[in-house]
C-alpha cells in the first residue's frame, strides 16, 4: 500500500477513537460526516458535468418525512432512516424525470426552482409543516430500543461513520461500473453515448436517483442530529453549502467530499464565532479562490503532495487537478 | 369573482410584470451576449432596491422635495451596473469564458454569496420602506376601480420604454450592432476588429444596471428585507426560461404571462401564489424545452 492510501485510512481510523479521545467534538463530527454524504450526492452529480443548486431539496423531503414519521407510534430509527431515503429517492425520480431533459444553466437553475417550491410550500402551509418554526423530531428508538442521550448520540456518530464508509465505498463502485462509466460519460461526450445506443437521460436519471438518495440520508442523520428540522433544511443557503463543500473537497472526488465536510464543518464550528455576519461572504471568497486558483480542490492538492513525495510521473488517477479544467 | 376583482388582478398582474420584466430583460441581455447565467443578478435587483429605499429615506427625511425619487432611482440604476457590474465582470467574468458552462455557474454563484452578506452588512436585517415616490403620484380611476398610477402606468410604460429602446439600440446604433455582431460570432467579429472585450463589459454594466433599475422601481411598493434576491433570482429565471434564454421581447411576453398567472392565483388560491410562476415554467418546459420563443440549440458531435 502507498502513502497515498495510508493518510486518509489513517484519518478514518482516527475518527474510530473520537468518542473516547475527543467526546466534544463527537457530535461535531457526526454533523460534520452527515453533510459529508450528502454531499457525495453533489460530487456525484459533477462527475457528470452538472451542478444542481437544489439538492437541499432532497435533504429537507427526507428529514421532513422523517419527522412525520417520528410523530406516530412508528417512531424508529431505522424506519426513519428506510422511509427517508425511500422518500428523498422517489422524489428524485420524479424531479429527475423532469430535470434529466436538461444540462448545464438550466439543470442547476431548475434544480434551484424545484427546490425554492419546495422552501416555500414549507413555510406556507403551516397547520402540517410548523411553518418557520419546523416540526420537533423526538429522539427515536433504536429496534425498538429507547436510549438515553449519551448512548443513542454514541450510536448516531458510529452510524453516521459507517453510512460514511459504507455510502462513499458504493458510490465509488458505482462510478466504476458499467452504468456508472456511462454517467460520467454525460460530461466528456453525450452525443457519442447515444451513438452507443445508450439513453443519455435514462444513464442521468439513474445517478440522479442515487445523488438525491444520498442526500436524503445526510438529512435523517443532521435531523435526528439535531432534533428539530425547519424550513432552512431546504432553502438555497443549504443547497450552496453542498456545492461549496463538493468544489472545496475537490470537484467530483468522493473522498475529497468527506475531507471538504470536515474541514468546512470544523472550520465554521470555530470560525463562525468571529464571523458570523459574513458567514457567506466569507465562504463566496473562498469558492472563488478554489475555482480559480486550486479546481482541483483539496483532493487534488493531495494528489499532487502525494506525487511531488513519491517522485512518480502523476498517474492517472479518477480526479485528477487536470480533470475539472477541462 | 366580480369583475373589479378580475381587473384589480389584471392591474396587480400588468404593474408586477413590468417589474420582474427590468430584471429579466437584463438577465437575458447579459446570457444572450456573454453565454453566462448571472446567479448574482437577483443580488444586483436588491442592491438597486436598498440603496433607493435607503437614500430615499435620508434625504426626504432631511427635506427634499419627493420628486428628486425619480432621478435617484436612475443614480441608482448607474451606480449598480457602474460600481458592481463592472468588477464583477472585468476581475472575475473575463477569466473564466473559456471555462465549461458549470464553473462559470459556481463562479455567478459565490457573487451572489458575496452580495448577499455585504447587503446585509450594509443595510442590516431590518426592512425599508420608502413609497414617497408611489404617493406622489396618487391615485387614478379606470372603470371605476382605484389604482395607483405609479404601479398602474409608470412601471409598465419604464418597461415598454426599456423594451423598444433595447429594440432600437441592438438594431439601430452603432454599438447595439456591434454587440450583436458579437453575439451571433465572436471570433469573426475580433477579426474584423471589434474589441469584444468592451462590448461584454458594456453589455455587463447595462444589463446589471437593468436589474438595479428593476430593484429601484420595486423599491417604493415594497418593504426591502433580506431574501428579495434570491426570490427574484428565482423569478426572473422561470420568466426568462419561459420565454427562451437569450430572447428579450419574448421575455416580456413571459414576464405578462407569470405576472398574469401570479395575480389571478392571488385573488382565488393565495396559496399558490408562489407556485404560480414555477407551474408556469414547468408546464411550457414540459412541452417546449428551449422556452416560448427559444430555437432548439444544435448539438456538437
Amino acid at each position: 500500500m502507498s502513502t497515498r492510501h495510508f493518510l486518509p485510512l489513517l484519518a478514518l481510523l482516527l475518527l474510530l477513537f473520537v468518542p473516547m479521545a475527543a467526546p466534544g467534538l463527537q457530535i461535531l463530527l457526526t454533523l460534520a460526516l452527515a453533510k459529508a454524504i450528502a454531499v457525495m450526492g453533489v460530487t456525484l452529480l459533477l462527475r457528470a458535468g452538472q451542478v444542481s443548486f437544489g439538492h437541499a431539496l432532497f435533504f429537507g423531503i427526507s428529514a421532513y418525512a422523517a419527522a412525520f414519521i417520528a410523530a406516530t407510534s412508528l417512531d424508529d430509527l431505522v424506519l426513519l432512516l428506510i422511509a427517508g431515503t425511500a422518500g428523498a429517492a422517489l422524489s428524485g425520480l420524479l424531479v429527475g424525470l423532469f430535470v434529466v431533459r436538461y444540462r448545464g444553466i438550466f439543470f442547476g437553475m431548475l434544480n434551484l426552482a424545484f427546490s425554492m417550491i419546495f422552501w416555500s410550500i414549507l413555510e406556507k402551509f403551516y397547520h402540517y409543516t410548523g411553518g418557520a418554526d419546523g416540526l420537533r423530531l423526538p429522539r427515536p428508538t433504536v429496534l425498538g430500543l429507547s436510549l438515553d442521550r449519551a448512548p443513542f448520540e454514541l450510536l448516531l456518530f458510529y452510524l453516521t461513520l459507517a453510512l460514511t464508509i459504507g455510502l462513499g465505498w458504493f458510490t465509488l463502485r458505482f462510478l466504476g461500473s458499467p452504468i456508472g462509466q456511462l454517467f460520467q460519460t454525460v460530461k466528456t461526450n453525450e452525443t457519442r453515448l447515444e451513438y452507443l445506443g445508450v439513453s443519455a437521460r435514462t444513464t442521468l436519471l439513474k445517478g440522479y436517483v442515487l445523488s438525491a438518495a444520498l442526500c436524503g440520508i445526510g438529512g435523517i442523520l443532521v435531523a435526528t442530529a439535531q432534533g428539530i428540522v425547519t424550513p432552512s433544511y431546504a432553502y438555497w443557503i443549504r443547497s450552496g453549502e453542498m456545492v461549496f463543500i463538493a468544489v472545496l473537497g475537490g470537484a467530483g472526488s468522493i473522498p475529497g467530499a468527506v475531507a471538504g465536510a470536515l474541514a468546512y464543518e470544523i472550520v465554521r464550528a470555530y470560525a463562525a464565532a468571529f464571523a458570523a455576519d459574513i458567514w457567506q461572504l466569507v465562504l463566496g471568497v473562498f469558492l472563488l479562490v478554489v475555482i480559480l486558483f486550486a479546481p482541483g480542490g483539496l483532493a487534488g492538492i493531495y494528489t499532487a503532495i502525494a506525487n511531488r513525495l513519491s517522485r512518480r510521473d502523476p498517474s492517472p488517477t479518477a480526479h485528477s487537478p487536470n480533470e475539472a479544467r477541462q | 369573482m366580480d369583475y373589479t376583482l378580475i381587473l384589480l388582478a389584471i392591474f396587480d398582474g400588468l404593474s408586477y410584470a413590468a417589474l420582474v420584466f427590468m430584471v429579466a430583460v437584463g438577465l437575458t441581455l447579459i446570457f444572450g451576449v456573454l453565454q453566462i447565467l448571472n446567479v448574482a443578478h437577483g443580488s444586483l435587483y436588491a442592491i438597486g432596491a436598498y440603496l433607493t429605499a435607503s437614500i430615499g429615506g435620508a434625504i426626504f427625511a432631511a427635506g427634499y422635495a419627493p420628486i428628486l425619487a425619480f432621478p435617484l432611482m436612475l443614480i441608482a440604476a448607474a451606480l449598480v451596473g457602474i460600481l458592481l457590474g463592472g468588477p464583477i465582470e472585468y476581475l472575475l467574468l473575463r477569466r473564466i469564458y473559456h471555462k465549461p458552462e458549470v464553473l462559470q455557474l459556481l463562479v455567478t454563484f459565490a457573487v451572489f454569496m458575496i452580495l448577499e452578506d455585504v447587503q446585509r452588512l450594509v443595510w442590516g436585517n431590518q426592512p425599508y420602506f420608502e413609497s414617497s415616490a408611489l404617493q406622489m403620484l396618487g391615485n387614478i380611476q379606470v372603470f371605476g376601480v382605484y389604482y395607483t398610477v405609479y404601479q398602474l402606468i409608470l412601471l409598465p410604460v419604464v418597461a415598454a420604454l426599456t423594451l423598444i429602446g433595447l429594440r432600437l439600440f441592438l438594431r439601430r446604433t452603432l454599438t447595439g450592432r456591434l454587440i450583436t455582431a458579437v453575439t451571433e460570432d465572436r471570433e469573426a467579429a475580433q477579426a474584423i476588429g471589434i474589441d469584444a472585450n468592451r462590448v461584454y463589459l458594456l453589455t455587463f454594466v447595462v444589463g446589471a444596471g437593468l436589474a438595479g433599475l428593476g430593484g429601484a422601481l420595486a423599491s417604493p411598493t415594497t418593504s426591502v428585507l433580506p431574501g428579495i434576491g434570491a426570490e427574484m433570482i428565482v423569478l426572473s429565471f422561470a420568466v426568462v426560461a419561459t420565454a427562451g434564454l437569450g430572447r428579450i421581447e419574448g421575455a416580456a411576453i413571459a414576464a405578462l404571462l407569470i405576472g398574469l398567472g401570479r395575480s389571478a392565483a392571488t385573488y382565488t388560491y393565495p396559496e399558490l401564489q408562489v407556485l404560480v410562476p414555477y407551474l408556469i415554467m414547468l408546464a411550457v418546459l414540459l412541452v417546449r424545452p428551449e422556452g416560448l420563443f427559444g430555437s432548439p440549440a444544435a448539438r456538437k458531435i
